[in-house]
């Protein structure tokens, strides 16, 4: 149980990571993360990741309240959010997400309320995904390194 | 800890309103074998380097106990942007000579143009990649190296009296030529009498106690002359 639940589990993760790829819903920034992660930093990934779902759902939440507002009509505020997030998204290598937002910020630029509305709709859709992905990861890696360390006892 | 072991680490100030984006620029700096500071905007920037926003000569009480190799700045950040910070870090003569980065997620051409004009070393697109870093070394590099010859020219200085008199000839009676250094701070020239004075510190007060040596009322300058001295030197 021991040596194949680690190597199961590995083989489940890389699973994951290729059919993420394969969607396009990361890139290979993600893969740049990846390589910053070490022995002095080993949840660096992790802690990246949640950083950014904190910001990312704190302008999604202020992008929502702007569009929900029926007297709205501050389209440069939805835009300098919008340019956040696609800096972040980038940075993460959620290229999906950042390709969503970019659309969106197309909409805000003409000033289009439905449009907007649409592509904050989809945003929000790309991002749900992603972040189930990321636990879904999360927990294998976490499930990884339990099943390893029973492997190597300290 | 000596003076060589301190300066054998590059020193990055890091300037970004996001912290995402400063936790990304940290471990990428850490990588690649760097000690960084982080900082949120421009102001806190200035600060740390021990520049008055309002005059660029100014130090503050705790002026660069750490030596800087290398400022690396966000371009859109409020109140004071990148450009702005790239600018009073050029105007301030003790800092002019730290290398400045700018990063930015959009590619605007007209932008980068314009820090590269107005004294930046590199312009960065965001997400910031290892690749890019290792452009810095050669940056980072030339400003160590230049503190590092301002060393030597320092220590040779560090030898007797006669040769602090020889140095300075309007010393005429020097019974106790460290004293009189002291005393006639005021009526030499500035220059001069801060390599003595620094000299004097190296002796007395150790690599360590340069706040120490502020509070005891000699030259607060101690580091505009490094680099006024770099440039006569050179």
């Amino acid at each position: 149980m021991l040596g194949l639940g680690v190597d199961r589990l590995q083989a489940d993760i890389n699973r994951l990571l290729t059919s993420l790829f394969h969607q396009g819903v990361l890139d290979e920034q993600f893969l740049q993360l990846q390589q910053l992660q070490d022995e002095t930093s080993p949840t660096f990934v992790y802690d990246v990741i949640n950083i950014y779902f904190d910001e990312s759902e704190k302008l999604l939440r202020s992008l929502r309240l702007l569009l929900m507002d029926r007297e709205f009509s501050d389209y440069k505020k939805i835009g300098l959010h919008l340019n956040q997030l696609v800096g972040s998204s980038s940075s993460i290598g959620a290229r999906r997400v950042r390709n969503v937002c970019v659309a969106f910020r197309s909409a805000s630029e003409l000033n289009n309320r439905p449009g907007c509305l649409r592509g904050l709709e989809i945003v929000e859709h790309e991002y749900h995904y992603l972040k189930n992905m990321m636990h879904e990861l999360f927990q294998l890696e976490q499930q990884r390194l339990l099943a390893a360390g029973v492997r190597y006892p300290m | 800890m000596g003076m060589a072991a301190v300066e054998s680490q590059f020193h990055v100030l890091a300037v970004d309103d996001s912290s995402f984006d400063r936790k990304l620029i940290e471990k990428l700096l850490q990588k690649s074998s760097c000690q960084v500071t982080t900082v949120d905007s421009g102001y806190k920037a200035l600060e740390f380097l021990g520049i008055e926003s309002n005059d660029p000569n100014a130090l503050s009480t705790s002026p660069q106990e750490v030596e800087v190799n290398l400022i690396i700045t966000d371009y859109c950040m409020p109140g004071m942007t990148g450009y702005d910070l790239l600018k009073k870090v050029k105007e301030s003569s003790a800092f002019k000579n730290i290398p400045v980065v700018i990063m930015s997620s959009e590619n605007v051409p007209a932008r980068i143009s314009r820090c590269l004009e107005e004294g930046a070393e590199e312009f960065f697109l965001k997400p910031v990649r290892m690749a890019d870093l290792n452009k810095l070394k050669p940056h980072m590099m030339k400003t160590k190296l230049n503190n590092q010859k301002l060393e030597e020219i320092e220590k040779p200085l560090n030898v007797s009296a006669a040769a602090a008199a020889a140095v300075e000839p309007e010393i005429k009676d020097s019974a106790e030529v460290g004293s009189k250094i002291l005393t006639l701070q005021s009526e030499l020239e500035p220059k001069q009498v801060h390599l003595q004075v620094a000299q004097q510190e190296e002796q007395t007060l150790g690599n360590n106690n340069k706040r120490k040596s502020m509070e005891e009322g000699l030259s607060t300058d101690r580091s505009r002359p490094r680099f006024e001295c770099v440039t006569t030197a050179v």
